[in-house]
């Protein structure tokens, strides 16, 4: 057993970490260990921050970012949420696209990146293709596992008390599924951030991804690693999202 | 005359004719013929893999019959026997749903009142609210047993339901399960492979052996029924050497209703 943590030390432990790197970062900056060239101090990045938001930049940066990031993973994900129930469900669903989605699968869709410029040119559908295709294998393999997973007996006894179809669905099998499918949705959202980082700094003009590679051309490294920050700050709150459902849905298990 | 057939017919609630099931070329039940009357309590005991438990699923139309005819109020079962309401070894209650909410999965919301009754007969109205994993073994069954009689079933069949719980709380829920069978006179088939619970709760024992009944025995005991009885040990030990030793008898052990000896 572990010992009871109270509430605000909850909170605060799990950052003590990245705030003592942050202050001795900015420490060593100061006193010249880490040369501008190579890092910019802490305080430096936050200046940039506090620059390109009072011209509204970063803020655009960051919308259409999240906007690419949502819509994939929207799409993607229903995608395969819905590929994963049918497959979960029937046996001719399975039987049919099973084999083609596990091909699919192991091919690195970031592999794809010259195709898609092809096919979609370099505006927004090829990033949200991206992710999509990157989002939907996760959820597609754990929704399909979660319910196969679901236990025989609980849905033979939902059976027995004349559950079937829609209401057997959503009383038994859904449910006993969440648990996989949030595994999936969470696991996910990690790939999402990889793949439009990647997606971002191919051919762009607005977003994150575009503002480091921006700012490479002219050597701003404090922008550069400003973005670095926003990708870890938004890895972070998705997890945080995760978290929340997976304590709302799954609560019957906490 | 008619009338009389009919009343007969109905008086009749369960009856199974040549009723054979196999899995594969495994053989499960052989021809069994079989008569149940409304409002009978009948316990099935047997060894583990008799075959006792396929005759309950059969009975609950969650299995279909290969040869014969299971005939319920009259009618032959074809599909889910919609007069009855099982009772699982395992309970099968729903973790991701509160008590309450268990208890009225197949049922419309406005019956609410009558799931808190329910409850409320098994001695857990209280713990409507709470979730299945913060319940004892013991609860669990309580509210599965509730959750199949708030749909006032005309049968009830148990599976082992008491076979996971420790002595004193199977006791407990024996006496529970009786009183509601005796308010509400359903009529109630028992598996089990405890003989001395079949004994103290059922009007009759049947013994499956090898896919068939090889013994069918009333219980002629007053209830509520002691376990201190002589009778009642009597009862007991005659089935259990039944069960264990196989001796060829041709007739029925307990013959004649035993007499009762003063204690």
């Amino acid at each position: 057993m572990m010992p009871r943590i109270k509430g605000s030390s909850k909170q605060l432990i799990p950052w003590l970490i990245p705030g003592l790197i942050l202050v001795g970062w900015q420490f060593l900056s100061w006193l010249g260990f880490i040369p501008q060239r190579i890092l910019p101090a802490p305080l430096e990045v936050l200046q940039a921050a506090i620059t390109l938001l009072s011209t509204g930049e970063l803020y655009e940066h960051i919308l259409v970012s999240l906007g690419r990031a949502l819509a994939g993973f929207l799409i993607g994900g229903s995608i395969g949420f819905l590929l994963g129930l049918f497959n979960g469900i029937s046996k001719y669903s399975e039987l049919l696209l099973d084999t083609s989605i596990q091909m699919l699968r192991n091919i690195p869709h970031l592999a794809l990146i010259p195709l898609v410029i092809l096919w979609f040119g370099i505006d927004e559908t090829s990033k949200i293709f991206l992710v999509a295709l990157g989002v939907l294998f996760p959820i597609y393999i754990n929704t399909y596992h979660g319910i196969r997973s679901v236990d025989r007996d609980l849905i033979e006894m939902g059976r027995a008390y004349g559950l079937k179809g829609k209401s057997l669905f959503f009383t038994v099998i859904l449910p006993g599924a969440m648990s996989s499918i949030l595994v999936g949705v969470r696991f996910s959202l990690g790939v999402m951030w990889l793949t439009l980082i990647v997606a971002e700094t191919i051919s762009t003009h607005v977003g994150i991804g575009y503002m480091a590679m921006n700012a490479r051309e002219f050597m701003q490294m404090d922008v550069i690693v400003l973005s670095i920050v926003l990708y870890a700050l938004f890895g972070k709150l998705s997890d945080i999202i995760a978290k929340y459902f997976e304590g709302r849905l799954l609560k019957w298990n906490n | 005359m008619e009338q009389l057939e009919q009343q007969l017919k109905r008086k009749k609630h369960i009856s199974l004719q040549g009723v054979s099931k196999s899995f594969g070329d495994h053989m499960v039940l052989q021809e069994i013929d079989l008569e149940i009357e409304k409002g009978e309590f009948v316990a099935i005991v047997g060894k583990s893999g008799c075959g006792k438990s396929t005759l309950l699923r059969l009975i609950a139309g969650l299995e279909q019959v290969n040869k014969g005819t299971i005939i319920m109020n009259g009618e032959a079962l074809t599909q889910l026997n919609k007069y009855a309401r099982m009772m699982f070894q395992d309970g099968r209650l729903l973790p991701w749903k509160r008590v309450i909410d268990n208890i009225q999965i197949a049922l419309s919301k406005e019956k609410e009142v009558k799931a808190i009754e329910t409850l409320y007969h098994v001695g857990l109205a209280d713990r409507r609210h709470d979730w299945p994993r913060n319940l004892s073994g013991g609860q669990k069954q309580r509210v599965a047993l509730a959750r199949a009689l708030v749909h006032d079933p005309e049968l009830l069949l148990l599976d082992e339901p008491l076979g996971a719980l420790d002595a004193l709380t199977r006791i407990d829920m024996q006496e529970l399960i009786e009183a509601l069978w005796n308010d509400r006179g359903f009529t109630a088939i028992l598996v089990t492979h405890d003989v001395e619970e079949a004994v103290a709760i059922a009007d009759r024992v049947l013994l499956i052996e090898e896919g068939r009944i090889s013994l069918d025995q009333k219980i002629n005991l007053p209830r509520p029924r002691r376990r201190t009885q002589i009778e009642f040990s009597l009862y007991v030990e005659e089935i259990l050497a039944r069960i264990m030793n196989r001796k060829p008898y041709k007739e029925h052990i307990v013959k004649k209703p035993i007499q009762t000896v003063s204690v």
